[in-house]
């Protein structure tokens, strides 16, 4: 079986115990979690939760119909890879102890529209959003001036359009 | 009004006559407040009971059964009967104390996290942190335990909310947005439906739980009649259709009927209801149903398609959805079927054998003697375990809630307190629990609790002095190395139930067996029945991960009987 990885996007209550339940229900399941986000919806007093899991399509469709029972639940969608808007938002502090080694980050973060946050003598600390690939190019190419900490919140989701 | 005087209100506003339940510190207030209440409580001698009594009340009622316990380890003592509801469907309402809010979290005295712990096991829960919102909380958890596919709900109380008065008691509801379980079935797949039943040769109904729980048994019987199907039960299923009439092969599974396990895979459509093709009841998933069109009507969509490949899906409540199908096929009934008439013959030629002479007695000679002395309305509850099986294999049960029986979980101790809760639900009807002594001997202590409340239940109890059912699979496939399965000679269970109070007889002759069980089943007694059987006496089975034509062991007939005895 091919394990392809799903994004979905749940509508839920937005109370204590429901991400626990949630994910607990995930694992139980025999779903992989790459990541979650949670946060405020368009709706009051409801919560979009998005997850980013692996598995194959048999045991999808059995995760969507057992979060379905959960009560807290409101709605579920399985986004469609082809329309699917990913972002991500990642800080990341890097080592920049020469002044030429600064100002060749600062042009990186020009290129990815990363925003300086903060900066000292030593570390630069940048904010950077977008697609998680983008991400991984942007971490990947400041890996040589080393990289102090990076903080990634996991992807968030959104269909495109009308979908 | 208090916190704990709401919940007393709430659940008798919502026809709760008795509730089953144990005291401890963080619901002192509450059990202060039924001091003075009209609300029936039953003390049972171990939490993991009142969980089973609620259940064995609501599977023998049809209404939601309750049972309440304080945090901490009372709370934990519960989990077992709340996984068992969870696993059979059951509609129960637990309680639980909780230490008060501000402690949470604290690792206070009897503090544990019980809607975590349960989390898995319930439909839902709740922790009401306001005492005005008892009411509604109790309101919408009955509406939740008892509607789409049925289960336990949990209610975590700490115990300042129980204390703390209402502004004003109001038995509203707790919205639900996410909560909307489908309950007709839809039309055009009933239409696609009633086409496959009709172009079928070889129709056959597996009926699992879910048809009991929907109270579908007139319609599981018209359908079947109409269409000339017999109808194969799970271990749920039973007695949602007369197993003594023709159109029931009785159960199917593991320890299933000859004539239901080798019949099924000959059918060319299966209409199953309410079933979950749990591991027990198909075998091997490649050698069920071989050249079957499946067609699974299930309240819960999460069964559809899970375990077996389903052609025609209708998520919708049983007794719903057979009614719209009836209808559908209303006009094309089947006068005559070759093969529902070959089913019939097979069924005949096939009747297990119950007749021996053998000392000590055979276990299928005690369910003959068992069978002599019910009625059609006793209710039978079962233990897990060799008995169970013999049960559930030999003895024929008439109608819908006669038999309830630890299903998913298979919880050894379930039947006794089962009883109980069946007894307080159905005080009219007979209530016979058949247990073994391994499981028995694990919740003995309830024998105080019929004592002290007068509730007769009896107890016919299956005596090999073993683990028999681990027993048998050691003799079948461990090479006879008997681990840890011999029980011994203590303790002298007639002596045990007399010191709590309770008749007690042991029996070990064929004749005194019906008599003693059919005195005290009339005489509306409690009474412990200690029936000495034969330890080396197996069940027919599949192995674990067979097919269901795989069999280990041999089906005896009746017709082979010398004499016809
Ligand atoms: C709580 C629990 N523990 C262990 C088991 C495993 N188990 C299933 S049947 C059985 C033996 C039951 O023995 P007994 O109650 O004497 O019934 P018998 O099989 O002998 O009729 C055991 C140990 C179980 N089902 N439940
Ligand atoms: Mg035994």
């Amino acid at each position: 079986m091919s394990e392809k990885s799903h994004v979905i996007s749940t509508l839920v209550e937005h109370k204590p115990g429901v991400l626990q339940n949630v994910a607990s229900l995930l694992n139980r399941r025999g779903f992989n979690i790459d990541s979650i986000t949670v946060g405020a919806s368009e709706v009051e007093g409801l919560a979009r939760m998005v997850f980013v899991v692996r598995g194959d399509e048999k045991v999808l469709e059995q995760v969507i119909k057992q979060l379905h029972k959960l009560v807290d639940v409101v709605k579920i969608k399985d986004l469609d890879p082809e329309y699917v808007l990913k972002r991500e938002l990642c800080l990341v502090k890097v080592k920049t102890g020469k002044a030429n080694v600064r100002s060749e980050v600062i042009q990186y973060a020009d290129i990815f529209k990363a925003k300086i946050i903060d900066v000292c003598d030593d570390f630069i600390t940048m904010e950077v959003t977008g697609h998680p690939d983008k991400i991984d190019s942007f971490l990947k190419l400041l890996e040589p001036f080393g990289i102090k900490k990076i903080a990634r919140t996991g992807p968030t989701a959104i269909a495109r359009g009308h979908h | 009004m208090r916190g704990g005087d709401a919940i007393i209100k709430a659940l008798m506003d919502k026809g709760v006559d008795t509730i089953f339940g144990y005291p401890g510190g963080t619901v002192i207030p509450f059990y202060d407040m039924l001091y003075d209440s009209d609300l029936r409580h039953i003390l049972v001698r171990h939490e993991q009971c009142a969980a089973h009594a609620a259940e064995g009340y609501a599977r023998a009622s049809g209404k939601v059964g309750v049972c309440l316990a304080t945090s901490g380890p009372g709370a934990t003592n519960l989990v077992t009967g709340i996984a068992n509801a969870y696993m059979d469907s059951s509609p129960i309402i637990a309680i639980t104390g909780q230490v008060v809010s501000n402690l949470i979290g604290n690792d206070a005295f009897q503090e544990v996290d019980i809607m975590g712990i349960t989390m898995p096991i319930t439909k839902h829960s709740y922790q009401p942190k306001d005492a005005n919102d008892i009411p509604s909380v109790i309101n919408t958890s009955f509406e939740i335990a008892s509607t789409g596919r049925k289960g336990p709900v949990l209610i975590d109380v700490p115990k300042e909310v129980q204390e703390q008065e209402l502004d004003d008691y109001v038995l509203g509801t707790i919205p639900t947005p996410g909560y909307k379980p489908t309950i007709r079935g839809n039309s055009k797949q009933i239409a696609k439906a009633a086409q496959m039943l009709k172009s079928a040769e070889r129709p056959l109904i597996l009926a699992g739980g879910g048809t009991i729980l929907a109270g579908a048994g007139e319609e599981v019987k018209k359908l079947a009649e109409l269409i000339k199907a017999p109808v194969a039960t799970s271990l749920m299923g039973k007695g949602i259709v007369d197993e003594k009439e023709d159109i029931s092969i009785g159960m199917l599974g593991m320890h299933g009927k000859q004539v239901a396990n080798q019949n099924v895979n000959k059918t060319d459509c299966l209409l199953a209801i309410g079933c979950r093709f749990s591991d027990r009841t198909t075998g091997k998933l490649e050698e069920f149903l071989p050249e079957a069109k499946v067609i699974h009507i299930d309240i819960d969509p999460a069964e559809i398609g899970k375990n077996v490949a389903v052609d025609l899906p209708i998520v919708g409540d049983a007794k719903i959805a057979l009614d719209q199908l009836i209808n559908e096929l209303e006009g094309s009934k089947i006068d005559e079927s070759a093969w529902f008439k070959s089913i019939v013959d097979f069924k005949k030629s096939t009747i297990p054998r119950v007749s021996y002479d053998d000392i000590p007695l055979k276990p299928q000679q005690v369910i003959k003697e068992i069978a002599g002395a019910i009625t059609e309305d006793t209710i039978v509850t079962t233990d897990v375990g060799l008995h169970q099986m013999w049960a559930a294999h030999f003895l024929d049960i008439s109608k819908p809630r006669k038999f309830i029986s630890s299903g998913g979980l298979g919880t050894m101790g379930f039947g006794f307190p089962a009883a109980i809760g069946a007894k307080v639900a159905c005080p009219d009807d007979a209530v016979l629990a058949i247990v073994g002594d391994g499981g028995f001997l694990m919740v003995s202590q309830e024998l105080a609790t019929i004592k002290e409340h007068d509730i007769p239940v009896v107890i016919a109890m299956l005596n090999n002095r073993k683990l028999g059912m681990v027993y048998q699979w050691q003799n079948k496939m461990y090479n006879k190395r008997y681990s840890e399965t011999d029980l011994g000679n203590t303790p002298d269970f007639v002596k045990l139930a007399e010191s709590f109070g309770i008749n007690a007889e042991r029996v070990e002759e064929v004749d005194k067996t019906q008599e003693v069980l059919s005195k005290a089943l009339k005489d509306n007694e409690s009474m412990l029945i200690e029936i000495t059987v034969e330890k080396d006496e197996f069940i027919p089975m599949f192995p674990p991960g067979g097919g269901i034509n795989d069999l280990l062991g041999e089906y005896k007939y009746e017709k082979d009987v010398a004499g016809g005895k």
